[in-house]
């Protein structure tokens, strides 16, 4: 049982073959691209979709900031979509692996960090250090502000990993205590009943893409603007 | 078993089941055809995604797809065993 708990995050492989790649693939299937002028009932719902997220998400950047359009909205639909597909049974979430969401955390962070320096190289500089501190105090926080901001990428990517990887184990040990307990007493339906407000709590999983693009916008944000 | 025409121009519905396997063997198997094979299977498929004229764009379409990969999970899994339920693990 402490085996299988487990055993549904290690990669799948079907004879052998890893077809993770196959997994990570699969969610761009589901979202067709518009072909013609008036299109069908799917790509006209993710379009409408697309196009709310995208002026909520973009509306607090200048022109610069919003040349990411792309870059935020692949994002946001990736994760968004890999997230809830890993609530179907059986089925292998890719974002459980920190490596693929270090591997998509660092270079986005670093991304809007030397963009930030290329292009203000003073005003970023000067985040390190926040208005009005009393002069024996600098040192300190320059030390404080450095470590939060290269603490930044790593927060991105164990935030995600973490929620959904617990969300997850929680469901697995949910549900194999409803089953254990089935044959014993009826306190099942009471379980039942956490296990379905967990599930519906954790399709909020996609509330979790909302603060992992938010975050990542907000430092782009920051570093472009000031 | 007789056949008309030799095998490998015979359509799928023409082909008896003895001779199914050197039917399969006989399709080409570059590259650009097999990419025209998965082509022409997609479109077939996405009638049922992109049948505005029909009416019925609706929740059918995108449910099969999920249901097709809810099995292709539950089928790639060695450690189905052990979920199976029995007093004692």
């Amino acid at each position: 049982m402490n085996e299988n708990l487990f055993a549904s995050f290690a990669t799948p492989t079907m004879m052998g073959l890893p077809i993770v790649i196959l997994i990570v693939m699969f969610p761009s299937i589901l979202f067709p691209s518009p072909n013609r002028l008036i299109n069908n009932r799917l790509i006209s719902l993710q379009q409408w979709l697309v196009q709310l997220t995208s002026k909520q998400m973009l509306a607090i950047h200048n022109h610069k900031g919003q040349t990411w359009a792309l870059m935020l909205m692949s994002l946001i639909l990736f994760i968004g979509s890999t997230n809830l597909l890993g609530l179907l049974p059986h089925s292998f979430t890719p974002t459980t692996q920190l490596s693929m969401n270090l591997g998509m955390a660092i270079p986005l962070w670093a991304g809007t960090v030397i963009t930030g320096f290329r292009h203000k190289t003073k005003a970023s500089l000067a985040h390190f250090l926040p208005q009005g501190t009393p002069i024996p105090l600098i040192p300190m926080l320059v030390i404080i502000e450095t470590i939060s901001l290269f603490i930044q990428p790593m927060a991105l990517a164990v935030r995600l990993t973490a929620n959904i990887t617990a969300g997850h184990l929680l469901m697995h040990l949910i549900g194999g205590a409803t089953l254990a307990l089935m044959n014993i007493t009826t306190s099942v339906a009471l379980i039942t009943f956490i296990i379905l407000i967990l599930l519906t709590i954790l399709e909020f999983a996609v509330a979790l893409i909302q603060a992992y693009v938010f975050t990542l916008l907000v430092s782009l944000y920051l570093h472009d603007n000031t | 078993m007789a056949s008309s025409l030799p095998v490998k121009e015979m359509k799928l519905m023409d082909v008896k089941l003895g001779e199914l396997p050197s039917w399969i063997l006989m399709r080409d198997f570059t590259p650009k055809a097999i990419t025209g094979e998965i082509q022409r299977g997609y479109y077939r498929y996405y009638k049922y995604l992109y049948a505005r004229a029909l009416g019925k764009g609706g929740i059918a379409g995108i449910s099969m797809v999920l249901a097709a990969y809810g099995l292709f999970n539950y089928y790639s899994y060695k450690e189905l065993k052990h979920e199976q339920l029995c007093k004692y693990h």
